[in-house]
């Protein structure tokens, strides 16, 4: 069991950060269903602690790469949330101009690396950030997340090779939300993760990933480790998503009680709020306020967006190239 | 300036950038090729073919950084460091290996800058060896470029001799944008003047070897090299060709393209790479687009045919383009003498 010697700072802002990203995918999923949103989106809900547990760990001069379900990730690493809302809807003010879209949020700004719609396409670019935190000494570590689906591809394994041989600051995070599309990782995942970390000569680590404090403390050690130059680890987070790989997945290869059991027993927030409260770190009303503070900045920010002009014709040309 | 090979030129234009600025590093397979042995020699490769020689002696282990063979994992690496703050060249081996890397290059990095609207900058070079010629075969031998030209956000270099070598890849690691870089392994050894001081030439803008009214040559890498030698023979013979290299393939530039054809209306294009699809093709369909009405005669093509490369030598040296298949697509479209201007 973590303990709960965590500055209290962090642990508002990392309640905040769940809430936010609990609430920014629920509203997603009223929204993408009206058909204003174009093209797919991946929901986070019911994987909030793992972003937000890790990145209470980073600062911007930390780098992390993402995956097509990536919203959760960039609200962690502090993107701004009308800008990430207002590019979900295609328009020009949202954080890259509504030519990336819900899979390719990124602020390097925020050392966001992006979203990426290529499952395993993070894994080796964070092999590159950390080898940029380690020549420029900026004293900066770069996390990979990715899915049980993507600790499939070639480009992680070979990835996890890399990190060990050239010794980089890097840590690997798999979210093991239990399925790869409709595809269960029981089926789809041969041996265990703690093999292939083992196999790599990697430290591994696990945790709980609807358990804000443990996702904190356990990644926190992979994080330092890597920060005090003793190499990369890899991070398991048992987690479960709540709703199908995409808006429009009816989730036929699932139990309809599995996730109902998920939502009603391993509420990330109700556990935070549980546990908080009873050790007197935080009063209801306190967290209610946060809650409130929360639903209306995603009312703002859909409002906003809903409200925003589109990109237009020239937009379509340009940004290919810094010069041509 | 002194007589530098190919190979001599790329080496220059490395060493001196990496002395220039200390974000550059090299990133590849055998780059310094040794470490770990029992010989304990650290470089004793410097690259399949000697080409980053001396590099890893000079700027040591955290500038020239050898890989596993795990392409995807340090092409991709390359991507994520430039996007971080370093400058990497990597070398893929040979450019037939990009199948072990294609996402790498064609969804992450060619793409970021406008998936991430205009926020993010990926300065880096890919160098890798492309063509046929060594009886290295189908896999170890195609001439790639098209597919990278292919992909916006990618800017693609086919240098033609050693001195457009040097100043290209200097232009190459001092861009913003990730570039494709490739070396013909055939020429590794040809030599020419090179200047010993850093000089950089522009992307975009084609050069011309020759000049002559008759006919214009578009030839790419290594064939420029063979249509030099093509106008030259066939200027004995009265026709006169003009040479284009267009030293990038992207960007392209078409504006000298279609100055060259106004003046000839005669069009003759020299590529190495698979013609279905190619940069054969695809300039002829600029030409035939916004050049129609200066045409007097028919596009030719001189291309190897649309199969694998082949291995035995006989078969190879059918398989790419050479100075005769040049001379005699030229004289199927050249004007008649009395009409020449040569």
């Amino acid at each position: 069991m973590s303990t709960l010697q965590i500055n209290r700072d962090v642990m508002a802002r990392s309640y905040r950060a769940m809430r936010t990203i609990r609430d920014f995918e629920e509203r997603l999923h009223i929204e993408f269903a009206t058909g204003e949103i174009p093209g797919f989106v991946h929901l986070y809900c019911g994987e909030e602690a793992s972003g937000v547990g890790v990145c209470a760990n980073l600062t911007d001069n930390d780098t992390i790469a993402s995956t097509h379900r990536g919203h959760g990730h960039c609200i962690a690493k502090g993107v701004d949330v009308g800008a990430m809302m207002a590019e979900i809807y295609g328009r020009k003010s949202g954080i890259c101009g509504g030519k990336g879209g819900s899979m390719h949020i990124a602020d390097l700004s925020r050392g966001m690396l992006g979203a990426n719609g290529i499952v395993g396409g993070g894994p080796p670019l964070i092999c590159g950030a950390a080898l940029s935190h380690k020549l420029l000494k900026d004293g900066g570590v770069a996390v990979a997340f990715y899915g049980d689906g993507a600790s499939n591809e070639g480009t992680t394994l070979e990835s996890l090779n890399l990190a060990s041989v050239w010794h980089l600051p890097a840590v690997f995070v798999v979210e093991d939300n239990g399925y790869g599309e409709a595809t269960a990782a029981s089926y789809a995942v041969a041996g265990t993760q703690k093999a292939r970390a083992a196999g790599f000569g990697m430290e591994y680590f696990e945790c709980d990933g609807t358990d804000f404090f443990d996702v904190y403390e356990v990644a926190g050690k992979a994080i330092e480790r890597a920060r005090r130059g003793e190499g990369p680890s890899m991070v398991h987070v048992h987690l479960s998503r709540w709703y199908g790989h995409f808006e429009g997945d009816s989730m036929s290869y699932r139990k309809s009680e599995d996730v109902a059991a998920e939502r009603r027993d391993r509420d990330c927030l109700v556990k935070f709020r549980n546990r908080t409260t009873e050790a007197g770190l935080f009063t209801a009303d306190e967290l209610d306020s946060v809650d409130q503070a929360v639903r209306d900045e995603i009312e703002l920010s859909v409002r906003n967006a809903k409200a925003a002009p589109m990109p237009e014709a020239p937009d379509l040309l340009s940004d290919v190239y810094v010069s041509y | 300036m002194s007589k530098k090979s190919y190979r001599q030129a790329i080496n220059e234009a490395l060493r001196q950038e990496m002395r220039r600025d200390p974000r550059v590093v090299l990133i590849g397979e055998d780059v310094a090729g040794g470490r770990g042995g029992s010989a304990g020699n650290n470089e004793s490769w410097g690259g399949v073919l000697g080409v980053t020689k001396g590099l890893y002696t000079e700027f040591g282990p955290d500038r020239v950084l050898d890989t596993p063979i795990s392409e995807a994992s340090y092409i991709g690496a390359a991507a994520g460091a430039a996007a971080t703050g370093l400058r990497p060249v990597a070398e893929l081996m040979f450019v037939d290996f990009i199948g072990s890397c294609l996402d790498q290059v064609m969804n992450q990095m060619a793409k970021f800058r406008y998936m991430f609207g205009g926020k993010a900058r990926t300065p880096l070079v890919i160098r890798t060896m492309y063509g046929a010629g060594f009886s290295a075969a189908a896999q170890h031998s195609q001439a790639l470029y098209p597919l990278f030209t292919h992909i916006p956000g990618l800017k693609v270099v086919v240098p033609s001799s050693p001195y457009e070598a040097k100043g290209l890849l200097i232009e190459a690691i001092r861009d913003d944008d990730p570039v494709i870089f490739f070396e013909n392994k055939v020429m590794y050894d040809d030599e020419e003047e090179v200047p010993d001081e850093m000089y950089s030439i522009p992307f975009g803008e084609a050069n011309l070897t020759r000049e002559g009214g008759d006919v214009t040559l578009i030839a790419i890498g290594r064939m420029v090299k063979l249509a030099n030698e093509a106008a030259d023979r066939l200027k004995a013979e009265g026709i006169g060709c003009t040479v284009i290299d267009p030293r990038t393939t992207s960007p392209l530039d078409t504006a000298t393209i279609l100055e060259c054809v106004a003046e000839t209306g005669r069009v003759v294009i020299v590529d190495e790479s698979s013609p279905r699809c190619g940069m054969a093709a695809d300039l002829s369909a600029l030409i035939a687009e916004e050049a129609f009405a200066d045409l007097k005669a028919p596009i030719r093509r001189v291309m190897p045919p649309h199969t694998p490369v082949p291995f035995a030598s006989t078969l190879e040296s059918l398989y790419v383009p050479d100075v005769n298949r040049i001379i005699s697509a030229v004289r199927s479209v050249a004007p008649q003498t009395a009409e020449r201007v040569a």
